[in-house]
């Protein structure tokens, strides 16, 4: 079966991943993804209808932290690193709802 | 309008829960403080920094799942929500959509329509966004993460209400029952209770669900109401013009009272779903949830039955008394303090209504301190106040939280029952008012009444009624015999 | 000088303890040896010789004290990019992250300083992990030291060439789909991907979470299993972590495979398989035949299946993670931008390379309405199958070996022009990121062009030390093999030696950089370093295009 992607599923793909691809970065990306989903759709060969799917290689659970404030005031740390910054808060372009 | 429309309403709440820490680490949440000042490297999205789950969370989230008869998944795990927005520093929200921790529960509420029961369909953990302040001096926003990271439940109804009314009686409840486990404040102006009501119409009589609409940012009970009122009739009039609902998010502003579409090419609304690989699930054992019913405090009905056996309060009394897990916890405090139920219940319900009415608050904003009423009411039963007094002390409490002892003594509002000083004032007033004694005299008992409130208008009601009474009495019999 | 870069990581250690070596001496070595060949390989992404030094002489002086008594105490080591490391920038060799210097250490890495390691510097890598060869870094390939007009496997290509021509003694790297193992086998070194959950994930700028697990480079398999003792630890900071009794790794350096069974997956030796690859690895299950190992073939099944799984599972995952790089909070910005949105797809889409962008254009595809349980579900549940397939394997051995790569290492430029192909390279490897199992790759000869094979040893998961125990009975039967031009390189090394070593025995007048340890800032550790004109290398920001930072 051989994948055909769209280029209107190419730009929907750009607006979820928030990536904005050249005419031609698009065309060679839409080309490779056919390849690999038709690569990937090899998986379709296997019975996995008694198989439950596994996100958790081994089976951990309930790790918890007890509630209980370990953080100081750390936010110099964590602006120093801020492409644009004022007041102590991070800059981005104006946003509204 | 010719045709008779249905309104069907399913609310989705989001409640911050009351913990002290964020639910994937250790940073306080605390309300205030410097921008990102409770920020570290799990709430703010560095890389290479990994969340771990605060148990407190999963305990208050059970709690309020158990007390809205949900049924628990009791194998339960977090999901990501993949959206890019600068409030959401992961640009993905962990949440939880396949296996949400509660599912499937109900609350019972009551309007003027009688009782009935609203489905609750999920609640689900999940993080919640920083905040974003516009910058008007730059024409740009500033991201503060502070809220990022605090923990949440969101709790989804069935579409189950059909008015505005149900919603607030549904609010209330949910309100109710959260503040009683202690699980949040629940306070719709700060923020810490939020509710999305999704609103669709259909033709009375019709089984099929029309198409909804979500609406967003609505801050207090009253937006809620005034939304649902525009809301609902938006649709009606596209209906009957013969348009097309648009399933949408809508804003709410409450100044204009009217909505307005939030849509942007840009949101694509496919939140790719998948399990966070860096949180393991958590298993609820059958231990655990009877472990969260037995530490479940008292909640409303018991609270109200309690009151009705302990205090000999009528029902109406306990029930109003106990709506608010706040107003309840000041009765009894204050009744511990002074041991008088019927006497504190009458202050709350009478002058602490009456001053909240006038105020437009609600119970829970009530700040004043058990003490100081107990006071109030121990000077009142000492006879150190009358009752006309105390009420006037009262409204100062109510605003102000004073100390009434201090507060008497300071302003000199002590009884008078110095029988020399008001036999004074008494006879001052009968010999300016010579026709009170004349009429007494001829046996017209109204006379009395006359003399008695101007002697207490003149002694600022800081006199003692009952010996005003026995004074003006004694005063006039002798001038009758004389 | 010569003599100390060839030690082992582990030789090394036991003559620092005895004071035969400084370790500002064996430091200065591998310093020595990175300004002769570092222009031809490019392992490196960041080094700061000033702070090398400076944390050199503390070590020593701890070591003096008895403070640090550990196997490892001295011994100079380098750490791959995607490691975040207080103080020094972590770029994941992408435009990305731009200047971002993270104010945390992982875990791994505060494993190794409490051991004394002296860290040289950052390792360059495939672009966030998303490659087979170093060449998607945007610093520039990283080359085979066995032979430069190769690359070194990826992506851990930085760290595996690091330690092959000796610019450092034992390396970090990281493992999604076989990223230790690969470059490993490439560089002619020993590389071990632990159990999933066995080191500390925190501190490692995730690429695939649920396959991510951070490794040793070494020269050999014990430096590699004294180096994994180190890093390996229960972690409240991961949730995925696990606790285990069994750290105790270098306990099973012991040359006895008496009784193990070996089964070898007739699925890895068909075709596709080079035909001098096949020859060098049945001999090394030779080896461990004769030593006493019961050797024989089976039938692994499902093979062919672990890659389309892998990539769909990591490119999701991947494309959630790397959604956090948008220009807000760290990391590269766009110069110019009309808004939010374009903000954010203009800093993403310069920032991010080919292939990261074509691994998140998957990612977010398989994820997207509609087509989750076509593409995830289905890898999620196929990794199911391949777990089960493992179990039962190991049912009936203790110990799988296989080829680590189907071929040695391709020339540069040969791979990047076709994926899919590249992909295919990871056939051996990445089902055991799959099913979180131990694998380990270990040097067992060279093909006709003079570049090494590597053979793997995979664990039943939990079980380090059986591939442990394996891999140190083969190599027992064989010497480790220096690169030629590692050797030529300590030559001309040398000379530039002596002067590397004064510096780390500075004198309190011209005393060393006190200003970056008193601040803790990266930034200003450089600016007092280029004051004093000191031979500060800090590729990533000159590489970046950066050199405000030299100026300043």
């Amino acid at each position: 079966m051989a994948n055909t992607i769209s280029s209107e599923t190419m730009d929907y793909v750009g607006i979820l991943a928030k990536l904005e691809l050249s005419l031609e970065e698009k065309e060679a990306a839409r080309k490779d993804m056919e390849r690999m989903l038709d690569y990937i759709d090899q998986l379709n060969e296997l019975d996995t209808s008694q198989t439950e799917p596994l996100s958790h290689v081994f089976p951990v659970n309930n790790v918890f932290r007890e509630d209980v404030v370990t953080n100081g005031d750390e936010r110099e740390k964590i602006l120093k690193n801020a492409p644009e910054q004022k007041d102590g808060a991070f800059k981005v372009p104006k946003t509204v709802e | 309008m010719s045709k008779q429309y249905e309104t069907v309403i399913g609310l989705e709440v989001h409640v911050e829960l009351a913990t002290k820490t964020k639910i994937f680490c250790g940073c306080s949440t605390e309300f205030g403080g410097a921008p990102n000042s409770h920020t570290c490297p799990v709430c703010t999205g560095m890389p290479g920094a990994l969340p771990v789950l605060n148990r407190q969370v999963v305990e208050y989230a059970l709690a309020v799942g158990l007390a809205a008869n949900c049924s628990i998944n009791q194998y339960c795990k977090f999901d990501r929500k993949n959206y890019f927005y600068p409030d959401n520093p992961q640009n993905y929200q962990i949440s939880q959509l396949y296996l949400p921790i509660c599912h499937d529960g109900w609350v019972e509420i009551e309007t003027k329509a009688g009782k009935k029961r609203v489905g609750i369909h999920e609640i689900h953990m999940e993080e919640d966004a920083g905040k974003l302040i516009h910058d008007e001096w730059e024409d740009c926003s500033l991201v503060d993460y502070n809220r990022s990271g605090v923990p949440l439940i969101e709790i989804v109804s069935e579409p189950d209400m059909r008015s505005g009314d149900e919603v607030i009686a549904y609010l209330e409840k949910l309100r109710m029952i959260i503040q009683y486990l202690g699980a949040s404040d629940c306070k719709l102006q700060e923020g810490s209770m939020r509710a999305d009501v999704n609103l669709s119409v259909r033709e009375a009589g019709t089984r099929e669900l029309g198409t909804r609409t979500e609406m967003k940012n609505l801050n207090s009970f009253k937006a809620i109401a005034r939304a649902i009122e525009g809301e609902r009739n938006r649709q009606i009039e596209l209906l009957e013009d013969g348009k097309e609902i648009i399933q949408e998010t809508r804003r709410w502003d409450d100044n204009k009272e009217s909505s307005y579409a939030m849509r942007s090419k840009e949101d694509a609304q496919d939140y790719r779903y998948f399990p966070d690989p860096d949180l393991t699930p958590i298993i609820i054992s059958d231990e655990w949830i009877a472990r969260i019913k037995a530490q479940q405090p008292e909640l409303q009905t018991e609270k109200m039955e309690r009151y009705q056996r302990e205090y000999q309060l009528p029902e109406y009394d306990a029930g109003i008394l106990t709506a608010s897990k706040h107003l309840a916890d000041l009765f009894e405090e204050t009744v511990k303090l002074c041991g008088k139920p019927k006497e504190v219940s009458n202050w709350l319900m009478t002058d602490a209504m009456r001053l909240l009415k006038e105020h437009e608050q609600e119970p829970q904003e009530l700040s004043f301190s058990p003490g100081n009423l107990a006071k109030l009411i121990g000077l009142l039963e000492e006879n150190v106040i009358n009752r006309t007094v105390a009420r006037s002390v009262f409204e100062m409490i109510f605003a102000e939280n004073v100390d009434p002892e201090q507060y008497v003594e300071e302003k000199g509002l002590k009884v008078v029952s110095d029988e020399g000083a008001l036999r004074k004032v008494i006879q001052e007033i009968l010999e300016k008012n010579p026709q009170s004694a004349a009429d007494y005299k001829a046996g017209k008992q109204k006379a009395m009444g006359f003399v008695v409130g101007q002697t207490m208008r003149a002694m600022k009601g800081k006199a003692d009624p009952a010996v005003v009474n026995q004074l003006v009495k004694e005063i006039l019999e002798e001038l009758i015999v004389n | 000088m010569k003599r100390i870069l060839e030690l082992t990581a582990l030789e090394l250690g036991r003559r620092i303890k005895k004071k035969e070596i400084g370790v500002a001496e064996a430091a200065g070595a591998a310093l020595a040896q990175m300004r002769v060949l570092e222009p031809e390989l490019n392992c490196y992404v960041t080094v700061d010789e000033r702070m090398v030094l400076d944390q050199a002489q503390k070590v020593q002086q701890k070591i003096d004290k008895g403070e640090l008594t550990g196997p490892l105490a001295g011994v100079p080591a380098a750490i791959k990019d995607n490691l975040c490391v207080e103080g020094l920038p972590a770029t994941c060799s992408s435009r990305i992250l731009g200047k971002f210097v993270p104010s945390y250490t992982a875990e791994a890495v505060v494993r190794l300083l409490n051991g004394g390691a002296v860290i040289l510097g950052k390792t360059n890598m495939d672009e966030f992990a998303m490659g087979s060869t170093t060449e998607t870094s945007a610093f520039g390939a990283t080359r085979n030291p066995w032979n430069p007009d190769h690359v070194p496997g990826g992506s851990s290509g930085g760290s595996c060439g690091a330690v092959a021509a000796n610019e450092c003694f034992y390396a970090l790297g990281s493992d999604t789909g076989g990223s230790i193992r690969q470059p490993s086998s490439f560089c002619g070194v020993t590389g071990i991907k632990p159990t999933y959950g066995t080191v500390s994930r925190y501190g490692l700028i995730a690429y695939g979470s649920s396959l991510d697990q951070i490794g040793p480079v070494g020269k050999n398999v014990e430096d590699c299993a004294a180096v994994l003792e180190m890093i390996s630890s229960y972690d409240s900071k991961d949730s995925t972590s696990i606790c285990r009794k069994d750290y105790d790794f270098t306990s099973a350096l012991v040359d006895d495979v008496r009784g193990m069974r070996i089964g070898i997956p007739k699925d890895y030796m068909g075709t596709g398989l080079d035909g001098q690859v096949k020859e060098a690895v049945l001999k090394a299950a030779e080896v461990l035949e004769k030593k006493g190992a019961i050797v024989e073939e089976f039938d692994l099944s499902l093979t062919e299946y672990g890659i389309p799984a892998y990539y769909v599972i990591a490119s999701a995952e991947a494309s959630s993670n790397l959604s956090r790089f948008d220009g807000v909070k760290y990391g590269f910005r766009a110069k110019e931008y009309e808004g939010l949105h374009n903000m954010y797809k203009k800093s993403r889409s310069e920032g991010f390379g080919a292939e990261v962008k074509r691994r998140i254009m998957l990612g977010s595809f398989v994820l997207s309405s509609g087509y989750y349980d076509a593409y995830y579900l289905k890898a999620l549940k196929t990794k199911a199958l391949i777990k089960q397939a493992f179990d039962q394997a190991f049912e009936r051995y203790d110990v799988i070996l296989g080829p680590t790569a189907p071929s040695t290492a391709p020339r540069l430029g040969q791979s990047l022009c076709d994926p899919l192909k590249m992909y295919l390279g990871d056939i051996y490897t990445v089902s055991v990121n799959l099913a979180g199992l131990p694998a380990m790759s270990v040097p067992c000869g060279q093909d006709s062009q003079g570049l090494p094979i590597g053979v793997q040893f995979i664990g039943n998961c939990f079980h380090e030390k059986d591939i442990i125990r394996a891999g140190y009975a083969y190599e027992c039967s064989r010497s480790y093999e220096t690169p030629e031009l590692a050797v030529r390189g300590a030559e001309q090394a040398e000379i530039i030696y002596d002067e590397i070593v004064q510096q780390g025995h500075l004198t309190e007048e011209n005393g060393p950089a006190k200003e970056p340890k008193e601040t803790g800032s990266m930034k200003e550790a450089v600016y007092a370093a280029a004051k004093r004109g000191a031979g500060i290398r800090l590729a990533a920001f000159e590489k970046a295009g950066e050199q405000e930072v030299r100026h300043e």
